[in-house]
Formats: structure tokens, sequence, C-alpha cells
């Protein structure tokens, strides 16, 4: 173990992986050091493993439930430990599954706004002139409409389903990545090492993706994770309305919107699925402080 | 009778591998004159001059056997009765003024705060503020007054950077690369102020800087640091007697325009000197 | 016009952002000659800084010509003028991507210009310059100035060029380690037959490494002297007696002006 832990950080690497897997180490004794980043790691791998094994974890069907003997049981029935809705399904199965979308949001999201983003900002950012001011002018076009509203009007333009609502999101999502990565992209454009690269012939597109591109990289992937709790609160609202995930998919913005007729006699239908989408956010919170922590040395003390 | 007394000074940072003495044990005592420190990056130098004002940068802590100023013990003093004691009675130059002023006040302003908050009416301020500025050879006292940071070159930055530390006219200047930042011609012009201020008010003065030939040629005495210890102290003018080999090979090591050596001797480092 | 290696005439240098001009180099004319070291020295804001950029194309020219072993250099850069320049740049922290090994960096110009044998030439580029095959894969925070130096010199190096600008190389390093790298300058420049162009504000310095020098001061040529020149003093403008005088350390007798 420890002859591992000092190859890992010797100062003189014998080969690429080694210097790689020697950064990335360091990167982590740095993460591992926090205690709260920790805890919200915690959380999205909870998260994660409970997607991947959601049909051996689930006790209960989380589409079907028994109208007659199993409908809006109280929390800690024996079999129903976080009780039923009023269609007689475990709202623990439902949860679980549901876990399953608020993950695929999350990471299709994610996905298409991140590479949007980069793209636009950096390219920006290190043209400058006319392809700065075009590129930024639209997105601050797309900045200037609520977000939520936004993405409501291209559910109601393409249609309600979780799948379109992904694509709204998305697409409301990436202009703070594009305006990041092009801040980012101008303190970098006119240091000596992309000077030193253009003294070697780099076209444009190489400087961007070999150079500017992994310093940028940082500040977004901690941006991205400080805003998956918003994704995910975007997706519970958008199926909270009705316009996201179609019943009878367990999306737990729609779950609190089935439980919500009927909150006072039975909390409980709509209050688990408001604590799981808590946790998450959370969860994704504490793991983005941590993260800009050790990546974004800015802001560093 | 010494102004600064500092016995067995050392400053201690703590790292992932436990902690690092960056200086260790520097005792030198300082009467109304100009005493240089000569070191290269990562000698201590730096944090020799932080220390002697309270200003070792946390997580790192400083201990002394004696550390004295015109008497007063520095060691027991709280956070209050140091800020007491560095507003007026000892200052710091650093070596960027832009990070030392600031940017959002315009330089009159900040020099009559600093004298206000030594009890100077609002009148009396702006005079010695004036006055102040011309002291540092600034030609146009009054435009300089009004202007902002960073309407100012580098030269003029530092002399209002010196103008403000000099302002409560203290007995004690701990200067760290004052000139480093500025062009040899203007860097002769500050010095020339600071060296009028050490003879004709007999301020203290501790002149921190990596350039051998510049400390040699402006101050009395010279401490050579390495690695956190002071290996040699002589007087400037006999520095070509040095008997320390570090000292030697940093004065070998530089080019110099009459000399025709090549290549040039190197330092070759000795682990006995760390010791 | 071919015994020159690298020749400037009436170089300038125009900077424009919005409304603001600010004319940096104003009629600078030099030749190089084949294997020479030629030095430019001058204070922040002379331009001296501003010709070496201009030279390969990193500041924008708006008057003059350049032209490299009596060719004529195309704007936008061609690739293949940066196989005969390269350059180094003063502040070695700023130089190298903090997220690149020193195998990427050395490998890089390697992959951009199409050259073979990459591993050998970057084995044998760390050699000389002195650091070694360890040092391949470690990043630029895991080595001091000195070292970190040492790579952009040996990452001009490998495309194997005839002329190298060396922006202020030294400036940022200790006195100690300046002179090794100084001598690591001068022994490649004897190796390979090696063209300088050195800037710097240092006169010793480039008294050191150049045989001819060219003192700047906003933006203009001030007077072209040779190291003899140099060294008996014989400065025919007021403006270099007083580099010369500055750079003698500090006089207490001198009468403040």
């Amino acid at each position: 173990m420890s002859t591992t832990r000092a190859w890992l950080l010797s100062d003189a690497p014998l080969s690429r992986r080694q210097a790689k897997l020697g950064q990335a180490y360091r990167t982590w004794l740095g993460f591992r050091s926090n205690g709260l980043a920790m805890f919200g790691l915690l959380i999205v791998v909870v998260l994660v493993l409970l997607a991947l094994f959601a049909p051996w974890l689930a006790p209960h069907d989380p589409l079907t439930g028994d109208l007659n003997t199993t409908r809006l049981l109280p929390p800690l029935t024996e079999g129903y430990w976080l009780g039923t809705d009023d269609q007689g399904r475990d709202i623990l199965s439902r949860l679980i599954y549901g876990s399953r979308i608020t993950l695929a949001v999350v990471a299709l999201v994610a996905i298409l706004a991140t590479p949007l983003g980069l793209l636009i900002g950096t390219s920006a950012g290190y043209f400058g002139g006319w392809v700065d001011t075009v590129l930024m002018r639209f997105t601050d076009i797309v900045l200037a409409f609520p977000k939520l509203i936004l993405a409501l009007a291209f559910v109601a333009a393409l249609g309600p389903g979780i799948e379109n609502a992904i694509i709204a999101i998305a697409i409301t999502a990436w202009p703070p990545y594009a305006r990041l990565a092009r801040a980012e992209t101008l303190t970098i454009r006119n240091s000596d090492f992309i000077a030193a690269t253009k003294l070697q012939g780099a076209s444009s597109a190489r400087i961007i993706w070999k150079h500017v591109v992994p310093l940028c990289m940082s500040s977004i992937i901690v941006r991205v994770t400080l805003d998956m709790a918003g994704i995910i609160l975007t997706a519970a609202g958008l199926g909270f309305l009705g316009l996201g995930a179609q019943p009878p998919q367990p999306e737990w913005g729609a779950m609190i919107a089935g439980g919500r007729n009927f909150l006072i006699d039975y909390w409980w239908v709509a209050t688990m699925p408001g604590i799981a989408i808590f946790v998450v956010s959370l969860g994704f919170n504490l793991l983005g402080d941590g993260l800009r922590d050790v990546l974004d040395p800015k802001g560093q003390k | 009778m010494s102004l600064l007394d500092v016995q067995n000074l050392r400053v201690t940072f703590p790292t992932r591998n436990g902690p690092v003495d960056v200086v260790r044990g520097v005792s030198f005592n300082l009467g109304r004159e100009r005493l240089g420190i000569v070191g290269e990056s990562g000698s201590g130098k730096s944090q020799t001059g932080r220390a002697i004002l309270g200003l070792t940068p946390p997580p790192g802590s400083a201990r002394a056997d004696r550390l004295s100023f015109d008497g007063t013990d520095l060691r027991p003093l709280t956070p209050k009765q140091w800020r007491k004691l560095r507003g007026k009675r000892m200052s710091m130059v650093m070596q960027d003024p832009k990070f030392s002023l600031n940017p959002v006040m315009a330089v009159g302003k900040q020099l009559m705060e600093v004298l206000r908050t030594h009890g100077a009416g609002r009148a009396a301020a702006k005079q010695a503020a004036l006055e102040m500025l011309e002291a540092v050879q600034i030609r146009d006292p009054e435009r300089v007054f009004r202007a902002y940071p960073h309407e100012l070159s580098g030269g003029m930055g530092q002399r209002v950077m010196i103008a403000m530390m000099l302002v409560s006219e203290p007995d004690l200047l701990i200067a760290d690369e004052p000139t480093s930042a500025l062009d040899v011609t203007i860097q002769i012009e500050v010095l020339r102020i600071l060296d009028r201020l050490v003879s004709e008010r007999g301020m203290g003065l501790i002149f921190i800087s990596h350039d051998l030939r510049l400390v040699s040629s402006f101050c009395d005495r010279v401490l050579v640091m390495y690695a956190g210890r002071v290996v040699e102290e002589l007087k400037a003018s006999e520095l070509d007697q040095a008997k320390h080999p570090y000292t030697q090979g940093l004065i070998n090591c530089l080019p110099a325009i009459d000399e025709d050596r090549h290549p040039l001797p190197v330092l070759d480092r000795d682990g006995a000197w760390a010791e | 016009m071919n015994d020159h290696m690298l020749s400037v005439q009436n170089l300038e240098v125009t900077f424009v952002s919005g409304l603001d001009q600010v004319h940096a180099v104003r009629g600078v004319s030099f030749d190089v000659k084949p294997g020479e070291s030629y030095g430019i020295v001058g204070e922040s804001g002379s331009g001296k800084s501003t010709v070496l950029r201009a030279i390969c194309g990193l500041a924008p020219t708006s008057g003059g010509t350049l032209r490299l072993n009596g060719a004529g250099i195309a704007s936008p850069r061609r690739p293949e003028f940066y196989r005969q320049v390269q350059m180094v740049f003063q502040d070695p922290y700023a130089s190298l991507h903090p997220r690149h090994t020193i195998d990427s960096v050395l490998s890089e110009p390697l992959a951009i210009q199409g050259f073979d044998r990459r591993d050998e030439r970057i084995a044998q580029a760390l050699e000389d310059v002195g650091l070694g095959v360890g040092f391949r894969f470690r990043y630029p925070h895991q080595l001091s100035g000195g070292q970190r130096q040492r790579v952009a010199v040996a990452r001009a190096l490998i495309l194997e060029p005839q002329v190298i600008l060396l922006d202020e190389p030294t400036s940022a390093l200790d006195a100690s380690i300046q002179a090794e790298v100084l001598n690591l300058l001068e022994r490649l420049r004897a190796e390979r037959g090696l063209t300088y162009v050195m800037v710097s504000h240092d006169l010793a310095v480039i008294s050191h490494m150049c045989e001819r020098l060219l003192v700047m001061e906003h933006g203009l040529a001030v007077e072209e002297l040779t190291r003899e020149d140099l060294r008996a003093r014989r400065s025919k403008t007021d403006y270099t007696a007083k580099l010369l005088r500055a750079s003698a350390g500090y006089t207490k007798e001198d009468i403040p002006a």
C-alpha cells in the first residue's frame, strides 16, 4: 500500500500513466480531507448505486399497486417503510426507480450543455472581435429569458415528456458555462504558454482544444456540479407542472404533484420525494464546493 | 543602544511532510544604519523581515529567544498593540506597490487617512501628506495627491508607497525588494530617497534583496542568508573579502560589463552550508 | 543582403485598442549576422520585447520590412517559419502550460511540425539542456524556476531552428541559476552555430552574451554599440551613459538630478 502511494506521489514519474495517475491522486488527497465534500460524494455515489441496482433494491413494482389493500399506507408500515400513494404503489420503490430518471436528466443535461457552453465560450474568448460579439450577444439573448419559463415554452412547443424536458433544460443551461469559459479564456489567451504554442505553428483549433479547454475545464466542472441541484429542481418543477415525466413514471417532481391533493391527510406522499430531492441537491452542492476547493485555485484561501 | 535586537529567530511552516523551518536561528543587532539582507529565493530573507513585524502569514509561526525593538519585547504583543506599533514606529515597503495601495482611493486620501489615525487634524494632515510626497522627490505633489494608484507609473507608485510608510516617521523601515520591479535608473532615485531618510532622520533600515551588487553599494552592513540561516555577516565595503564559499560564489557568478569569463563560474552547492 | 541572417528595417509596431493607439516601436532597424549574438537593451516601455514579438508574429507590425536569410517573412507566419525561428520567454512560470507534462510540452511541436523519431528527439533535447530523461514526465510545478527555463530552452531547440529570440531569459531567476542558464545558452550557440537576438534590461548580461547591441528608449533605437564600445564606455548618447552609470550600482557621491 505504502509503495503504491510512494509511486503515485513520486516527484519523478517514469511514464505518462504514472504522471497522470499521480496528479489525480494528489487531487483526491486534497478532496479527501474535506469532510462535507466527502459526504456530498457519498450521497451522489449512493444515488448512482440506487439507479444501477434499482430492480434488485426496490421491494415492490414502482408502477402498479394494489388499490384494495395497500392504498395510502402510512410510513413504517411493515413492508412499505415509506408508505404508499393513492394508487397503492410503494413510495420507496418509486423513489429508487425515480433516481434513474433524476440521474439521466442530470447526466444528459451535463453532456449536452457543457460542451456547447465550452465551445461557444472558448471560441468567443480566443478569437475575440466580431466572433466574440456575435456569440456573446446570442448568449445574452438566451440568458435574458427566465430559465424555467423558457424551458416551459420549449416543452410546450415540443410536447410534454422527459426527453423534451431534458432538451429544454440543456438549451437553457449552457449560457452561464459559455460566459465562464469566455472569462477564463480571456485570462489564458495572452499568456506566454499560448504564445509559445503559436510559435510552434499550432492551429487555433489545436490551441483551443489542447491548451485552453483543459484550463477552463476545472471551473466548468465545479460550476456544472453546483448547477446540478438547480437542474434537478427544474426537472422536478417541470414534472410537477405535468410537462416533464408523464405518469406513471416515478419522477420525483411528478410524485410531489401527485401527493399535493391530499397533503393534509396523507402528508408522506408528497414529503418523501421532497426529501429525496432535497438530499440529492444538497449532495451535489457539497460535492461542487469540495471540487472547487481542489480544482479551482482561485477559490482557495 | 541598538534599535532592534533579534536572537535565534525561527519561522516554521507546517507541510504535508511535517513542519519545515524556513528561518533557522537568525540573530542580529540593528542600530540607526542600513542593514542589507541578501539571499536567493527560498533563503528565508523575506520571512525574516515579516517575522520582525509580526506578519508571518498563517499557518506559519515565528519564535525567538529575544526580539526587542527599542527596549520593548515584541513577542508578547497583542494584535492591537502590534497595529499601534506597526503604523507608527515600524513600517514595511513591499516589492509591488500595486498590492499595497487601495485601488479605489486617491493617493492623497490614503496618506491623510494614515496621518489622521495617528491623531492629526484635517488641514494638518493634508499639509503633511503634500510635504511627504515632496520629500520622496515627486515633482508635482498636488497632481499625485489627487491621482489613483493605477494612474501612477511603477517608480511613482513605489515612491508613494515609501511616502505612505514614512508619514508617521517610523524608527525602523523594512524594505523587501523595494526596487526590484523598477528600472535601474529609477531604482537609483528611490534608493537615494531611502538613503537620505536614514542619514537625516536617523531611521534604521533593513534592506532585503536578491541583488548582492546593489545591496553592497547601498548598505553599511550585509547579512548573507542561505537555507534559513545567516552564513556570513560582513561590512558592505569588504565584500571582496568574503570568506564563505556561498558568498564568494554569489559574487563570482554575476556577469560584469568589464569581464570576459566564459563560461561563468557556477555555484557548487555544498550540503554542509545548510547544516 | 544574404550575409544577414535576420534583417529588420524601419520596424513599426502600433497597438490599437478602441480609440487608443500606442506606438510601441517607432522605426527600428538592425541586422544580425549568421552565428552572431545580438543584444537589445532598454528599460520597461522601451519596446525591446515588442521588437522580438513582432519578429515572430506575436505583435502586429504596422510598417517596415523583416527578412530572414534574405527572404521576406510572410505575414501571417507560415508553420515553416517556426522551424527557423523560436523564442524563449521571460517568465518560466508563465511560459509552460500548468497542466502539461514536460513530455507533452516537448512532443507537441514535433507533432505539429511532423517530425519523426520523437522519443529519441525528446530524450536528446532533455540531455542537451542538462536535465536528463528523468524529468520527462514531470509537471511544471515539480520543477524549480531554473529547471523550467531549461525546459523552455529545450522546447525552443527541439525544432532545430537557426535563430533563437531570447526575451529576458534570466531576469526571473536567481543569480546563481542565471549563470547556469547563460552558460547553457552559450554552449548551445557554440555547438550548433545558432544566431541569438537577446533582450535584457541588464547591461552586464548583454555584454557577457552579445557581440553587438542596440540601446532602445521609448520605442526608438538610441544607438548601436559593440561589446568593445560598451567596455570602453564609448557611448555617443547621454541615455546610454546614464544606463551604464546606473548599472554600476548605487553611488552616494552622485548629485541627484
